[in-house]
């Protein structure tokens, strides 16, 4: 019996952007199995995934719509990821953003659209940021874990828009659970005739660029990477480790915020309960396939909202639940994480075997174990 | 009989040798110290009889029967316990299910028959505690005698304590010696491991000294004296550099009043420290490891708020200012541990720059060409092997203290605080570092070095201080220190106050 040993070895920088492509492999085969069971040809499966959404005019421009959100949520969570600070509430940040898209909207009405449009974004921005606010003092001067607050926030602001839905903003025409219609003014405009595609896709797009320029540019974007790689050691050095976290997370929720506005002003026009299938949790995914690199966070949007739009495709096509887009994100998500940790291990094999001295910090793994 | 004996026992942790053909001879019924300053291999030895590490050669015996340990489970096995510096509780159990966790067989656990054999243990061991309570409710002194309840119940009767004393307030000190001591009287044997002499004469009966992984000697407490037993601690006198006269007419750069701040575990840490240094000297700061060096440069650094005290750069208050301000009034910085001064992600160059940045930035935008040639320059300048864009983490030891030191001196500091600066380094990057803090001290600046290295303290230093149980106990010129008397003042066992 050969015997393995794990070991610590770092791999070469050179290999981290293959990391997320070897993970959309893994889990393609591992999803395949899900894809039998529906008694699919896994194949043919991954065709109308990936492939044919690119083949025709609309559902291209459909992946770039459904992008949209993703690219502005992905940014979001990046810029709060890459200062250390969880944010897990882009999602209500999101909300907060549509809220204020969709009362802004109804009272806009009077302004051109050069001047109705920015003011919705603005207000998006502002009103993601305000919902980002607690949790972040609280985690800046208390110490309050933002995982924990973020999340159950955005809870809180879901029962809250459930409640202006059902209560004051009920659409008084139809009666149905939505907020009445923005103004035409302040919609955002189409980027081409006979789509969906509207300008939220180019703020996506210039988010990202934001978030490259902030990052890698500026200062700040230096304080930020050093509060998120190394708290002590960027406080030592004399980095305002508190000061730089709240403004990351503020930053984080407003561009959160205007991912609400994008949605409610380019798609919806309306607010409704279900205005984000989950975008901002969908941005985490695409933030850590990314990994937290503002142009692999820009490629992953795109790759997510392939995958969004072909799993309908493939439902169409071959009767597979559409639920498999969203088993096949799941399991990406857990692969490139697993991929990320493991890609600080290697598996030697041992020659010999004199008994390892137990140290009491060991983790396991000095037993023979294989994998990876 | 013997309780235990070792014999022979050689361990090497490449390219160290921390254990030299030891022997040790433990007896029933004795309280036995092993002492020795840090790194002389008295954890190394009783990681070996608990089973923890493997000796490469040598032989253990317990009762007269020869045994191989392998694993802790066998230690226990053979009745031998060890109390870890770091306890092993599980903070959420009561004392009760501790004690009786993974000893117990038995598939069902019954909380109300555990509870009363460890009250029964308690009283026959005479150890004060309450098997209901809940560890974390405990304080350290009552959590460590469940530790000690825990090997006993194991039927351990040769108990290991690493640095029993190192957690415990003074009260709970005197605690655990009348513990140990009844333990005695019952005919149990101790290891009691330390680098207090005076805790040491206090509680054993018989000290076996080690130094650089060799015994010393072993003597009965009756036969020997605090001043001897130093000197076998610490080793002989070595050559003595000539150094620069008095230097108490330049002035005072760096001067703390009465400082007091708390270790992580909000316990005192220092306790009224003042010093002063001057500008152009040396002084060291002597002291064995974890008697408040680690809080000390943490407060000079700003990274730890003093509760009380004072803390002054030439006539700038700094009480309590944070690393930025502390960096503006002049004061270059080595962190004790350097992974701590360091972001590994990082550039080097990005983390030369790093304690700069306003100089570097335009309009808020990083200026990334000068980062760079000012990075190329410290490179050059100090020897670094290293290219600017390279990740901190692809670099050795030596080559990350450069660069810690090239950044804390590139901004021509005029107080220099420098922990630890050699630990870890080979020969080389050693003699590197203290020359350039040599260099800064011939060029005027005010150098306050904390060294667990009595060696380096002596050859660098122009004045001594020893800390002790986060106080101050003497300061002296470094011509009229000896290692003796260092060494004495170093376990607590003298106090000089001069100069």
């Amino acid at each position: 019996m050969p015997k393995f040993k794990i070991e610590r070895a770092v791999a070469p920088l050179w290999t981290r952007p293959l990391i997320p492509l070897i993970a959309i492999v893994v889990t393609f085969i591992i999803t395949s199995t899900l894809v039998v069971m529906a008694k699919a040809n896994p194949l043919e499966a991954y065709y109308y995934f990936l492939i044919d959404p690119l083949t025709g005019r609309v559902s291209a421009l459909e992946v770039l719509v459904k992008s949209t959100p993703l690219l502005l949520t992905g940014a979001a969570v990046t810029f709060a990821f890459s200062a250390g600070y969880w944010n897990i509430g882009v999602e209500g940040q999101l909300y907060a953003g549509a809220i204020a898209a969709a009362w802004l909207g109804t009272i806009l009405g009077g302004l051109p659209p050069v001047l109705a449009i920015p003011i919705m974004l603005l207000g998006g921005f502002i009103a993601g940021m305000l919902w980002a606010l607690v949790p972040a003092l609280m985690r800046v001067k208390l110490a309050i874990d933002e995982v924990v607050t973020t999340l159950l926030l955005n809870t809180v602001i879901l029962f809250f828009v459930s409640y202006l839905l059902n209560g004051p903003w009920r659409d008084p025409v139809s009666g149905w659970p939505q907020s009445p219609e923005i103004a035409a003014s302040t919609m955002l405009p189409k980027l081409l005739p006979r789509s969906r595609l509207h300008l939220g896709f180019l703020i996506g797009l210039f988010a990202i660029f934001l978030l490259w320029f902030i990052l890698s540019r500026t200062t700040f974007g230096l304080k930020m990477r050093a509060s998120g790689l190394g708290r002590d050691a960027a406080s030592f050095a004399g980095v305002k480790v508190g000061r730089t976290i709240l403004i990351s997370a503020l930053i984080s929720g407003g561009i959160a915020g205007v991912a609400g506005v994008s949605e409610v002003a380019g798609i919806h026009f309306h607010l409704i309960d279900a205005i984000s299938p989950g975008y901002g949790y969908t941005g985490i995914i695409i933030a850590m396939l990314g990994a937290l690199h503002p142009l692999g966070v820009g490629v992953a949007a795109l790759f997510i909202g392939l995958l969004t739009t072909g799993s309908q495709t493939v439902s169409r096509a071959l009767g597979v639940p559409a639920y498999l887009g969203d088993v096949v994100q799941a399991t990406l998500l857990l692969v490139t994480l697993g991929a990320f940790v493991l890609q600080n291990y290697r598996l030697r094999r041992v020659s010999t075997s004199p008994p390892p001295d137990i140290e009491p910090r060991m983790v396991p793994g000095s037993d023979s174990q294989s994998g990876s | 009989m013997p309780a235990v004996l070792m014999r022979g026992i050689t361990k090497h942790f490449d390219p160290v040798l921390a254990n030299d053909r030891v022997d040790f001879t433990l007896e029933q019924g004795e309280i036995h110290a092993l002492l020795g300053e840090n790194g002389a291999g008295k954890t190394t030895l009783m990681r070996i009889l608990y089973g923890l590490y493997r000796p490469d050669e040598g032989e253990i015996q317990v009762n007269d029967q020869v045994v191989h340990i392998t694993s802790p489970k066998e230690a226990i096995h053979h009745g031998i316990g060890m109390v870890a510096q770091h306890f092993t509780l599980v903070p959420t159990l009561t004392v009760a299910e501790n004690i009786v966790l993974g000893y117990s067989s038995r598939f069902r656990f019954d909380p109300a028959q555990a509870e009363k054999q460890v009250a029964e243990a308690a009283t026959r061991f005479g150890i004060e505690t309450d098997p209901q309570a809940l560890v974390r409710h405990l304080a350290v002194g009552e959590r460590q005698r469940v530790e000690i309840l825990k090997a006993l119940f194991r039927n351990a009767r040769v108990l290991i304590m690493d640095e029993p004393t190192s957690v415990l307030v003074p009260q709970e000190v005197d605690v655990l010696f009348e513990t140990l001591e009844r333990l005695r009287s019952a005919g149990l044997s101790v290891i009691f491991i330390s680098h207090k002499l005076n805790e040491v004469m206090a509680v054993c009966d018989r000290i076996t000294v080690l130094r650089l992984g060799r015994v010393v000697g072993s003597v009965e407490k009756s036969a020997i004296t605090q001043n001897e037993l130093a000197r076998m601690m610490v080793g002989h006198d070595t050559e003595r550099v000539e150094r620069p006269g008095e230097r108490s007419q330049e002035e005072v750069r760096l001067r703390l009043e009465q400082i007091s701040a708390l270790n992580n575990q909000g316990l005192p840490a220092l306790k009224q420290v003042s010093l002063e240094v001057r500008a152009g000297e040396i002084l060291g700061i002597a002291g064995v490891s974890g008697n408040g060096q680690s809080e000390l440069s943490r407060v000079l650094s700003g990274t730890l708020k003093p509760t009380s005290g004072r803390l002054m750069v030439s006539d700038q208050d700094l009480t309590g200012a944070d690393p930025t301000r502390i960096l503006s009034a002049g004061v270059g910085r080595i962190p004790e541990e350097r992974h701590d001064g360091v972001l590994e992600e990082l550039s080097v160059a990005e983390n030369l720059a790093m304690e700069n940045l306003g100089e570097f930035t335009r309009n808020g935008m990083l200026d990334r060409r000068r980062v760079r040639q000012e990075a190329q320059r410290l490179i050059d300048e100090y020897q670094i092997k290293a290219s600017p864009t390279d990740r901190m983490r692809t670099l050795s030891g030596g080559n990350v203290q450069k660069v810690i030191l090239a950044r804390a001196l590139a901004r021509k500091p005029r107080v220099i605080v420098a922990a630890q600066p050699t630990r870890g380094l080979d020969v080389g990057a050693t003699e590197y570092v203290r020359g350039k803090l040599v260099e800064q001290r011939n060029l005027g600046a005010a150098v306050l070095l904390l060294s667990e290295d009595l060696e380096e303290i002596l050859l660098l230093s122009d004045r001594i201080a020893v800390i002790y149980e986060g106080q101050i106990v003497g300061v002296l010129p470094a011509q009229e220190a000896s290692l003796e008397q260092l060494g004495l003042m170093m376990s607590g066992a003298a106090e000089v106050s001069r100069a």
